[in-house]
């Protein structure tokens, strides 16, 4: 046994790179209340301070503080970087993405353009030599896709009908085992990845083999890189770390050169806080840490997960709102062989929103399910009620595909940590095909024949089976397409943009799944309940393309624990997942599907015509797999029950629900709230749903701080939208506008 | 069998009795109070007709959501008004193990044995009852609600002594119920219950205006703005106390 695993326990971890078997060796449960929790250290006031203060000045500026125009980024682009050079000796975890705090780095293998836009659109030049480089010596990611693209992929792209794609972006979302930098160090992970090499093929060379050995090569090459860097820091990350904050320090240098070299649009850093918790209990044991400085860890850790930046363009930014990153982290969870696991650390995670304020970054997300401590239950509940800054998965229904050591990937999907990858696929708008199914595959917006040309439908009334027969047709088109862009669009992300530092710290024989998603899920529900059960007249122009809807009579509709139209939930889920499945998805991976929208709820909806549920052309689509505006006519539980009818099994790639909850609706006395919060978590999750966003506060403060955005109480105030938080003040009006629209469960 | 006219479910209810609650609002009130937040449960002659078996139905998907201190609130409305419906869907959740509260103001009940007969079976299959007692001085309750208050305070004296356990609520409404000395009588009052288990002094609130507009009524209390905070302080360190 090493020095540096002295007191651990088990023997599988030791000789083969097996991070799990470690943490279910050497984890300590944690059944008792926050009172052990300690307060911000004086260090972390100040640091924190400063950091607030460039937040401040970045708001000022527009959204970005400062940007590189100069150099390439990569794992050693530069040297050390901190803070304030003044206060580096308090920061107790080191490392910035460039050399200045929030300053933007340069990244153009993801696609040239973008990284020169993303400059320009902010105000900065780059470096005129980089038009040359990445047009003339080297492709990006975004020419390839270009270059390969047929012009039917083009026609869907240009129509909305896919939207989001990451052809302009790295995919993101693929999460790194960054605990094995601290449990192994750098050496043993590049000899493991050397014998990887040396076993890789038999000597015949196929696609497959030639393939792996080249990236293989290059993971090797990121985890020299990963050394090298630290070392511009003054730690040697060769070997594995010693304590709790070289742990921290190492788990996050592996993080670090992940965010260095790609600009995902999802960055997890997984499920680290049960492995930290070993170490620091270790170090609380050997009397070398307080809890003090056991907290200020944390507190440093998560202060540098507040900062990271990417440099963006404003088209992604109406998709994506608010400059997110998912730098996503889970806490809680179940274990296989039946204890949860729970951990103080768990405690510490949640309780940097105490000590430094609610904020949208980490994603902090809650492995939840009702056998977790009551303790720790209600500890997640109050801090839900003071900041909206968690959101709660469903660990039972997860555990079963997934085991006991996933992470989540982006805002809600899991992924095996360390043993699996993911190609994001965005999302394809399902309300949109609907409409094509009326029309003839005819876009009511361009009016451009874009989807198959069926005969348009012509009768006054809309009928049901006619629509239905159509809309098959569509979904048929559309997943075939959907996968087909997708397996082109990974391809050249592999071939031009791939992941080496976290492929580097993933098993060689990965497992990889393929995500697509839906948009427009309530809409296209609510539709066909309008004709299946009101009488829906559409209303059409000289080209018999259908502008509008007439409903007369009443409809049920999805949010209201209605099974007539939650049936139609569950068909649209299983029938289009079932459509993708039918198609060969890229290196063999899994296809999965999400119901799952972020922000671009708003811009998916723009590109919408009006639909027979009654929303006009043009508004904004409900978000993820939430009930439409206005729906909810039997309150919070009704909706909640409706969601939980999605089976999780067809949308393995998650099923997103945001629910806003006022206050006064939740219970007069905090310790009310909080049980009544607990309790509805409980309801919902042991139904078998698989996610949950909670927002506490009235519409009032909403509409207070788009006002008010200068309001002190407004800079860090959080809320959870489709699968992320993000800073209100910080979303477009038109989106905040959104927000506020969405129903909010009120007290009677 | 009897059927029941109810208004409106509410799925979420965490304010009408202990934990997360499905809440049946009663079509038909007797009272006219000028605060009411619900003027759309006034009519008799409306609401939509259930069966005690549908309620069930309905109330037991929630089921997940209630813990171990949730259940099914029936509020209105007057609830009382439609005992013999009401008597039935308790009788129907008590099968089903399901906690059940009534909220009531109390003012139908009259204290003749046929009366209480039914009363008392209701009381049966009944958990807790919240009662409002919205002013102690029969004159002053009379203008507030167009009833005096001689029957409701029978109706608290009497589930004081089958020893049925009694939320009170009072709502706080400035220049009609914030007197001070009746507070202080209804303090008075209250601590000769002993199954009072708990006071509720709720802010009045101004949530409710918009549906009188809807149902071209007249609103009597256009210039009345909520309570202060130091006027609800006040007032709940008279009334509020709670026992285990």
């Amino acid at each position: 046994m090493k020095e540096q695993w002295r007191g651990f326990k088990g023997t599988h971890w030791t000789s083969d790179v097996n991070v799990r078997d470690f943490v279910q060796q050497n984890y300590t449960q944690y059944d008792g209340d926050a009172s052990f929790l300690e307060g911000p250290t004086a260090a972390t006031n100040t640091l924190w301070a400063k950091l607030s203060e460039l937040q401040k000045q970045e708001r000022a500026k527009g959204g970005v503080l400062d940007m590189e125009t100069e150099v390439v980024s990569g794992i050693t682009a530069y040297g050390p970087g901190y803070i304030d050079e003044s206060t580096k000796d308090l920061e107790k975890i080191v490392g910035l993405q460039t050399d200045k705090p929030l300053k933007r780095a340069f990244m153009p293998y993801g696609g040239i353009k973008m990284a020169q836009e993303a400059c320009t659109t902010n105000g900065y030049t780059p470096n005129p030599k980089f038009e040359q480089i990445f047009n003339e010596y080297h492709k990006t990611h975004n020419q390839a896709v270009f270059d390969a693209y047929t012009p039917e992929m083009r026609l869907v792209r240009k129509n909305k009908i896919l939207t989001g794609l990451p052809d302009t972006y790295g995919r993101g979302r693929i999460v790194g085992d960054y605990r094995r930098v601290a449990l192994y160090g750098i050496d043993f992970l590049i000899k493991k990845k050397q014998e990887d090499l040396a076993n890789c093929g038999c000597g015949v060379m196929v696609d497959d083999v030639i393939r792996q050995r080249e990236e293989l090569a290059e993971q090797i090459k990121a985890l020299k890189a990963m050394k090298e860097m630290a070392l511009s820091y003054g730690y040697d990350i060769k070997d594995p770390a010693n304590n709790a904050r070289e742990a921290v320090q190492w788990l996050y240098f592996g993080y670090l050169a992940a965010i260095k070299t790609q600009n995902g649009a999802a960055m997890s850093i997984g499920r680290i806080s049960t492995f930290l918790d070993i170490y620091i209990s270790r170090d609380l044991k050997e009397g070398t840490l307080t809890e003090s400085e056991a907290q200020e860890l944390i507190d440093h850790l998560v202060m540098k997960l507040r900062m990271v930046k990417f440099a963006r363009i404003p088209s992604y930014q109406q998709l994506f709102s608010g400059d997110p990153v998912w730098a996503t982290l889970e806490v809680a969870g179940f274990g296989m062989d039946g204890r949860h696991m729970v951990t103080k650390n768990d405690y510490r995670f949640l309780h940097t929103l105490e000590n430094m304020g609610p904020s949208p970054e980490p994603n902090l997300t809650v492995l939840y399910t009702k056998k977790l401590p009551k303790n720790f239950r209600d500890y997640a509940a109050k801090i839900s009620i003071d900041t909206s800054s968690i959101q709660y998965e469903n660990d039972d229904v997860m555990r079963v595909e997934w085991g006991d050591d996933y992470s989540i990937c982006c805002c809600v999907s899991a992924t095996q940590t360390g043993k699996e990858m993911q190609f994001f696929g965005a999302r394809a708008n399902l309300a949109k095909a609907l409409l094509y199914a009326m029309n003839g595959g005819i876009d009511v917006k361009t009016r451009m024949q874009v989807g198959p040309r069926l005969p348009k439908i012509t009768s006054e009334y809309l009928d049901y089976d006619e629509v239905m027969t159509n809309y098959d047709l569509v979904m048929d088109w559309l997943a075939g397409l959907y996968v087909n862009t997708l397996n082109l669009i990974q391809y050249m992300h592999d071939k031009y943009y791939y992941e080496a530092a976290e492929m580097a710290l993933i098993d060689t024989d990965v497992r990889r799944t393929f995500a697509t998603g839906i948009a427009g899920f309530s809409h296209v529900v609510d539709s066909l309940s309008a004709i299946k059960y009101a009488k829906v007249k559409p209303i059409r122009d000289d080209d018999g393309v259908t502008r509008d809807f007439e409903i007369e009579g009443d409809f049920p509709r999805y949010g209201n624990d209605d099974d007539r139209a939650d049936e139609i939930a569950v068909w649209l889920l299983k029938t289009f997942m079932t459509k993708l499945k039918k198609h060969h998805t890229y290196r063999n991976s899994e296809p999965t599907t999400s119901i799952l929208t972020i922000t671009s709820n708003v811009v998916y909806g723009k590109a919408t015509g009006a639909l027979p549920d009654g929303r006009k052309a043009g508004e904004p689509l409900s978000p993820g797999a939430n009930p439409s505006y206005g729906a909810e006519k039997n309150g919070l539980l009704a909706s909640l029950n409706s969601v939980a009818k999605l089976p999780y099994e067809y949308a393995l790639d998650g099923i997103s629900n945001t629910q806003t909850i006022s206050p006064d609706a939740l219970g007069h006395s905090e310790d009310e709230r909080v049980q009544n919060l607990v309790n509805v978590m409980d309801g919902y999750f042991e139904r078998g749903a698989h996610h949950l966003n909670v927002n506490v506060f009235g519409t009032e403060k909403l509409q207070d701080a788009m006002e008010h955005p200068e309001k002190p109480e407004y800079a860090n105030f959080t809320i959870r939208v489709s699968g992320y938080a993000v800073k209100f003040i910080d979303l477009t009006r038109e989106q905040q506008l959104d927000v506020i629209s969405r129903t909010c469960h009120k007290a009677m | 069998m009897t059927l029941g006219f109810i208004h409106s479910f509410e799925t979420f209810g965490s304010v009408d009795g202990p934990g997360v609650r499905f809440v049946v609002f009663m079509q038909g009130c007797p009272l006219r109070c000028l605060y009411c937040h619900n003027p759309d449960t006034w009519k008799t002659s409306a609401g939509t007709s259930y069966e005690s078996s549908d309620v069930v139905r309905r109330a037991l998907r929630y089921r997940s959501y209630w813990g171990e201190d949730g259940g099914v609130t029936v509020s209105g409305g007057e609830p009382l008004l439609q005992i013999d419906f009401v008597t039935d869907l308790f009788k129907d959740l008590k099968k089903e193990g399901v906690h059940t509260c009534i909220d009531t103001s109390g003012a139908t009940f009259r204290s003749h044995a046929q009366y209480l007969k039914k009363f008392d079976t209701l009381m049966e299959y009944t958990d807790l009852v919240l009662l409002d007692l919205k002013q102690i001085v029969s004159e002053k309750h009379k203008k507030l609600t167009s009833v005096p208050n001689e029957h409701i305070l029978d109706c608290a004296r009497h589930l004081d002594d089958i020893h049925k356990e009694m939320w009170i609520r009072h709502v706080l409404l400035p220049s009609y119920t914030d007197n001070e000395a009746d507070l202080r009588g209804l303090r008075a009052f209250i601590d000769t219950l002993s199954s009072v288990k708990k006071v509720e002094v709720l802010p009045y609130h101004t949530l409710g205006i918009h549906k009188y507009e809807s149902l071209h009524l007249d609103y009597a209390l256009k210039d009345i703005e909520p309570p202060s905070v130091q006027s609800l302080t006040f007032a709940k360190e008279i009334l509020e106390f709670q026992k285990p």
